[in-house]
């Protein structure tokens, strides 16, 4: 009993840590998509930041450095998809899929020209990383029953950015309700043209939102090479954008039910690795990969209205056209 | 006194199109002032340099008396400048407070923006009697009262030039007299009023002075009281136009169309038309009257067999349909039923096609193929257009230009040409006018009074009044969905129509 | 003065201006990792036309690249953004799969060939017709519904192949072998039974349905009435219902053609190359059809020629990873995402700048024509 116990809150404590990058994205997501602009480039940001910021980690060293220089390669991405979808009135669609695209071949190209390892980068040390964070008394509190289980393996022992990634909702949250830049934010997503005759620029909140998503992107990026992993391996969002995107969706582009979702859909994933190559009686091997495949799955019924329906922003996917 | 507002050599190009050819205009402080003109005349671009929407190519601005380089609606608002637009700058799912504060919060924080909004707004509703419900959702609200939104919007930044673009089109003539009621009030605060409208009842009933464009010019400045409807009705076309009805009386031959009980439901509690019941004969226009978004559109659908109705019967000649068993649109013309819909735009054409493309919708089938019946040659669509074309003189009359190059007058006539083609015994037609030139608008008005006097039955529903009156043999007027009254051409008046209009039996 | 581009303009000069700027981007980025982005392009070339059978691999690949294109591309015409071609090609190569390891050994192979060619077809005609249902019948937006499907097609391949499908005694995910005889046959083997001695490649006889798929989007989209109707539907749905026509019954032909067209795409791959079914056959060929249908315009002479540029840059890759230490076949994956990106997002960047230069053309043409005139005069 104590075993499976422990069993659940490992578990518990896996989902939060492949549920971080999810989060960040999917609050991009809704950053950017709130304000009208579709951004299927989640996945191709998180791979260019994650391999910007594991080159920066071993060749200079610093965690932080390298925190900061993924985020700022991610809003560049942003920028070129703003200059594309906004400032040209592109597809945002095709613009997104064109990072997404250019994302997996820019990474290995420019990997193996400065590390020759194949497109990967090397392994980085743990002073490179960004390191889980013990909180005071978490050995201590480890032999106390239920609580203390949960408070040295769950809420103990998880690096800055999982931190971070929590708090991005709260701001997420507040941002787009609390406050006047919200406001126009989701004015812009619903009614451009209301907000144009406001005298607010379209464009500008539209540059700004976009350049948000860049910036939360850039975290989770940084999280999946120098946080969570050691170091760069090709493709290694894999399709972690996509399910984030997903679970804005499932989270009706809103801030708590998207982490909710975020958390779901990490939960799958971990459960997955944990019964991995488990015997069920007459089925042979756990199909884990019947799993896996469950968010998607699972966001396919959702928009088909089967379980609530999702209803986006409505200008979205739109360019702002003003003059006829 | 200096003017609140004086433009001068004002000119703005889209592309080829010259939209504002050197206008002048001087608004004396505390007039309402109207500009009217038609469709494509410039209004709706000049009030949009006006409020900093577009920016003009040339030309000088003054407000108040100060040179003004405005480039933006931001710029506007701070010179004092508030316009409604003729389609409302709402966001559907934020409250009244929302969408009046949005872009003029004042706070970073919203809730302390909110509370003083709160405070500013109650007295501002007291002072213009201006009420509305601060915490409805906009999308749940009645155009008319969405409009109040609009201008309240506009006084919550402190407008003292209020633009209203074209802001009787949806509502009824009481609706409307309660506007203009409203727009005398705030003259009375000092509020300085521009009115675009191309409806010169209003003009003469509203404005103290009017201004006349045309084809991108201004055409005259004059004093309201000093002219008529006639004089500006000739000023807005450049020559004199026939303003008294073209109606005469009908050979009315049997019953052809026969609505019974025809009800649509969107939900339990939501009825969109209830108890239709009226027969058309050949020979008769039948004219379906009432603001914009009381059933008509629905009811013209219905009976054109692209919306099913929940309820009740129709027969054209002797077929009969059903709720239970309805029509689709290719069997509603097979039994010599037309359809010209209401939005050209969306329906009636598909935009980037060529003319010979939509000269074809729905009667791809009558275009002989040449290899079989599943293929279409490009030759025999053209050659079916532009006999078309000659027959309804459209122009330019070229059957492989994409079709947003024409004028909507030029559009319109296509439509029409194509659905006469069929010759129908039956014609369903929807805002036969909208958006078109006076020029097409006096062809296609004789054409429907042609068709009639040879026994086509015509359903025909506008928003526009004055078309109604001036064709119709009955005119049937909706509100909320039921059909309010029939009235026969003879004793129909714009009084008694308003009123049924309205809601009021 | 701007003056609108003439038709024969947009359509020849602009598309070769956007890829233009593309390779421009490319070579930059090849020079800032120290290459010579022209010995790059050189390498390219010959890896792709000139090296004994190069050409064949060049075709081999262009064949993919012709199937996802017009899968594409008729959605487009739609204006449907079919993303699924990864995932309806991959369920095409398992319909082929199925149909071949049950029937090969009782049918002769010719006859298992036959019905493999429609089965292909229908199978991604019914992974793509189920995101048009959703899409038509329940409101969900085709791009996030055709991804999500291509994730799930990988999972039951890997299900699949892992699983039931995958050959005895194996440790890798595929199939069995195909019966002998059950392949398309290889264009070089044609080449010399008919006495043209050619060189061994992979090109096998899908080009040629390739080809004549092509030809037959091409008269479906403007030839025909069905045609008619999905152009129309591309661009006013509320027009084709007044037509009398359901958007919703359009859309779902639509997809299936465009799902079927991609499922084919596993005839050059599955019975064409590999005789078995095998995991990831598609290597992102389906995104790869989304450059290519926007650089072909979505004109199928246009697909098959962006077709050829991308064969030529995917087989021109292969060579780069022989030549250079530094630059690999992912620089062909960059390339392919700076094409999407200017001939598709960027697309109408260079119009405006074009615009001004074909209108100061246009006036100096009619001056000295003015000119003309009065000297005449």
């Amino acid at each position: 009993m104590a075993e499976l116990w422990l069993q659940f809150v490992l578990t518990i404590d896996a989902t939060l840590r492949v549920a971080t990058p999810l989060i960040l994205c999917a609050m991009a997501g809704i950053f950017s998509e709130r304000s009208g602009i579709i951004d299927i480039s989640l996945e191709g940001k998180m791979l260019l930041s994650a391999f910007t910021a594991a080159s920066v980690a071993a060749l200079y060293g610093s965690p932080f450095l390298a925190l900061g220089c993924a985020v700022i390669v991610s809003m560049l991405f942003s920028l070129l998809h703003g200059f594309a979808c906004i400032t040209h009135r592109g597809n945002q669609v095709i613009s997104g899929l064109a990072i997404n695209i250019l994302a997996s071949g820019l990474t290995v190209t420019v990997g193996i020209a400065i590390f020759a390892q194949g497109g990967q980068t090397p392994f980085l040390m743990s002073e490179q990383r960004f390191s889980a964070i013990t909180l005071p008394f978490a050995e201590t509190a480890r032999h106390i029953p239920v609580f203390g289980t949960i408070y040295a393996e769950v809420i103990s022992g998880h690096n800055l950015l999982v931190w971070i990634a929590l708090l991005s909702v709260v701001i997420t949250g507040y941002v787009l309700f609390r406050t006047t830049f919200g406001l126009r934010l989701r004015a812009v997503g619903e009614k451009p043209e209301a907000v144009d005759t406001a005298g607010i620029s379209v464009t500008l909140m539209r540059y700004q939102a976009v350049l948000i998503a860049g910036f939360l992107c850039g975290i989770a990026g940084a999280y999946l090479s120098i946080a969570h992993g050691a170091g760069f391996v090709r493709e290694m969002t894999a399709g972690k954008g996509y399910i984030a995107l997903a679970a804005m969706i499932f989270g009706h582009w809103r801030p708590v039910p998207a982490l909710l979702a975020c958390l779901m859909f990490g939960f799958l994933e971990a459960i997955a690795a944990r019964l991995q190559g488990v015997e069920v009686p007459f089925l042979g091997p756990m199909p884990t990969d019947l799993i896996l495949v469950l968010p998607y799955v699972l966001t396919v019924i959702l928009l088909a209205g089967f379980i609530g329906r999702a209803v986006p922003p409505r200008s979205i996917g739109q360019p702002y056209i003003k003059e006829r | 006194m200096p003017f609140a507002v004086s433009m001068s050599g004002i000119c703005k190009r889209f592309g080829a199109v010259t939209a504002n050819d050197h206008i002048d205009l001087n608004v004396l402080s505390g007039d309402i002032h109207g500009i009217v003109g038609e469709n494509g005349a410039g209004k709706s671009t000049l009030v949009s340099i006006l409020y900093g929407f577009y920016t003009a190519d040339s030309g000088t601005t003054e407000i108040a008396g100060i040179p003004y380089t405005h480039n933006t609606p931001a710029d506007s608002i701070a010179a004092g400048i508030g316009m409604v637009h003729q389609h409302f700058m709402l966001v559907p799912n934020f409250t009244v407070l929302e969408n009046i504060i949005l872009g003029h919060e004042g706070y970073k924080q919203l809730s302390k923006s909110m509370d003083q909004a709160r405070h500013m707004l109650s007295s501002l509703s007291q002072q213009y009697g201006l009420d509305v419900d601060l915490d409805a959702q906009v999308g749940d609200l009645p155009v008319s009262l969405q409009q109040r939104v609009e201008i309240l919007k506009a006084l919550y930044r402190d407008a003292r030039i209020l633009i209203l673009d074209e802001p009787t089109g949806v509502l009824t003539p009481q609706e409307t007299n309660q506007l203009f009621d409203i727009l005398r009030a705030l003259k009375k605060q000092g509020v300085t009023i521009l009115l675009i409208t191309h409806k010169l009842r209003e003009i003469m009933a509203a404005t103290d002075h009017v201004s006349v464009m045309r084809g991108g010019r201004m055409i005259a400045h004059l004093q309201t009281a000093d002219t008529t409807p006639d004089q500006l009705a000739e000023l807005m076309v450049g020559r004199p136009v026939q303003v008294q009805k073209q109606w005469h009386k009908a050979n009315k031959g049997a019953a052809i169309v026969s609505v019974k009980d025809v009800q649509l439901t969107r939900s339990k509690t939501q009825n969109l038309l209830s108890d239709i019941t009226f027969t058309v004969h050949a020979g008769e226009i039948l004219g379906i009257a009432g603001v914009a978004g009381n059933g008509q559109s629905e009811l013209l659908n219905i009976l054109a067999g692209i919306i099913a109705p929940t309820a009740g019967h129709i027969s054209y000649h002797d077929h009969h349909i059903d709720a239970g068993n309805p029509a689709d649109p290719q069997k509603i013309k097979s039994l010599g039923v037309a359809h010209v819909p209401e939005d050209r735009h969306a329906s009636g054409i598909v935009l980037p096609f060529t003319a010979a493309e939509n000269a074809a919708l729905g009667y791809e089938k009558n275009v002989s193929g040449g290899y079989g019946h599943a293929f279409l040659s490009p030759q025999s669509l053209r050659a079916r257009c532009a006999k078309l074309m000659q027959r309804f003189d459209v122009r330019p009359a070229d059957p492989n230009l994409k079709s947003s190059l024409f004028s909507g007058g030029n559009q319109q006539k296509l439509v029409l040409a194509r659905e006469m083609s069929a010759t129908p015994s039956v014609l369903l037609i929807g805002q036969p006018t909208r958006g078109v030139d006076i020029g097409a608008i006096e062809f296609i008005h004789q054409q429907l009074i042609d068709m009639r006097d040879k026994g086509c039955a015509i359903i025909l529903v506008s928003v526009e009044l004055d078309e109604i009156m001036s064709l119709s043999d009955r005119i049937m007027v909706m509100n909320n969905g039921r059909i309010m009254g029939l009235v026969e051409q003879a004793t129909a008046n714009v009084k008694d129509i308003g009123l049924l209009m309205a809601g009021v039996q | 003065m701007r003056k609108p581009l003439p038709a024969w303009v947009d359509i020849s000069i602009m598309p070769l201006i956007n890829i233009a700027a593309a390779f421009v981007v490319a070579g930059i980025i090849i020079a800032l990792i120290g290459e010579n982005p022209f010995t790059a392009l050189a390498v390219m070339i010959k890896g792709a036309f000139v090296y004994k059978g190069a050409l064949g691999y060049t075709l081999y690949y262009t064949t993919n690249f012709i199937f996802t294109g017009l899968a594409v591309a008729v959605a487009f015409h739609a204006m449907l953004f079919n993303i699924g071609g990864e995932g309806q090609a991959m369920i095409g190569g398992l319909g082929i799969g199925f149909i071949v390891l049950s029937l090969d050994p009782i049918l002769p192979p010719l006859l298992v060939i036959l019905l493999a060619i429609p089965v292909a077809a229908i199978f991604g005609a019914i992974w793509g017709v189920i995101p048009g249902w959703l899409q038509a019948r329940r409101g969900s937006h085709i791009v996030i519904t055709t991804i999500m499907f291509n994730f799930i097609a990988s999972s039951i391949m890997v299900w699949l192949l892992a699983g039931m499908l995958m050959a005895p005694g194996q440790m890798s995910p595929e199939t069995r072998h195909f019966a002998d005889g059950v392949s398309l046959m290889q264009i070089h083997h044609i080449g010399n039974a008919l006495g043209w001695p050619m060189a061994r490649s992979p090109l096998n006889l899908s080009f040629v349905i390739a080809l004549i798929a092509a030809v037959a989007v091409w008269v479906l989209i403007w030839r025909t009435r069905l045609g008619y109707i999905i152009r129309a539907t591309g661009h006013s749905e509320k027009a084709v219902i007044y037509a009398g026509h359901d958007p919703a019954r359009i859309i779902m032909i639509v997809m299936a053609i465009s799902g079927g067209l991609a499922g084919l795409m596993a005839l050059n791959e599955i019975l064409g190359v590999q005789e078995r079914v095998i995991l990831n056959f598609t290597s992102g060929y389906g995104f790869t059809g989304i450059a290519v249908a926007l650089m072909g315009r979505n004109h199928p002479f246009g697909i098959v020629l962006a077709s050829l540029l991308f064969g030529a840059l995917y087989q021109g890759g292969a060579e780069l990873d022989f030549e250079f230490q530094t630059i690999t076949r992912e620089m062909v994956l960059m390339i392919q995402g700076l094409i999407i990106l200017f001939s598709g997002a960027l697309a109408l960047m260079f119009v405006p700048a074009a615009e001004r230069i074909y209108g100061k053309l246009a006036s100096a043409d009619r001056s000295s024509d003015t000119r003309k005139g009065e000297q005449n005069g």
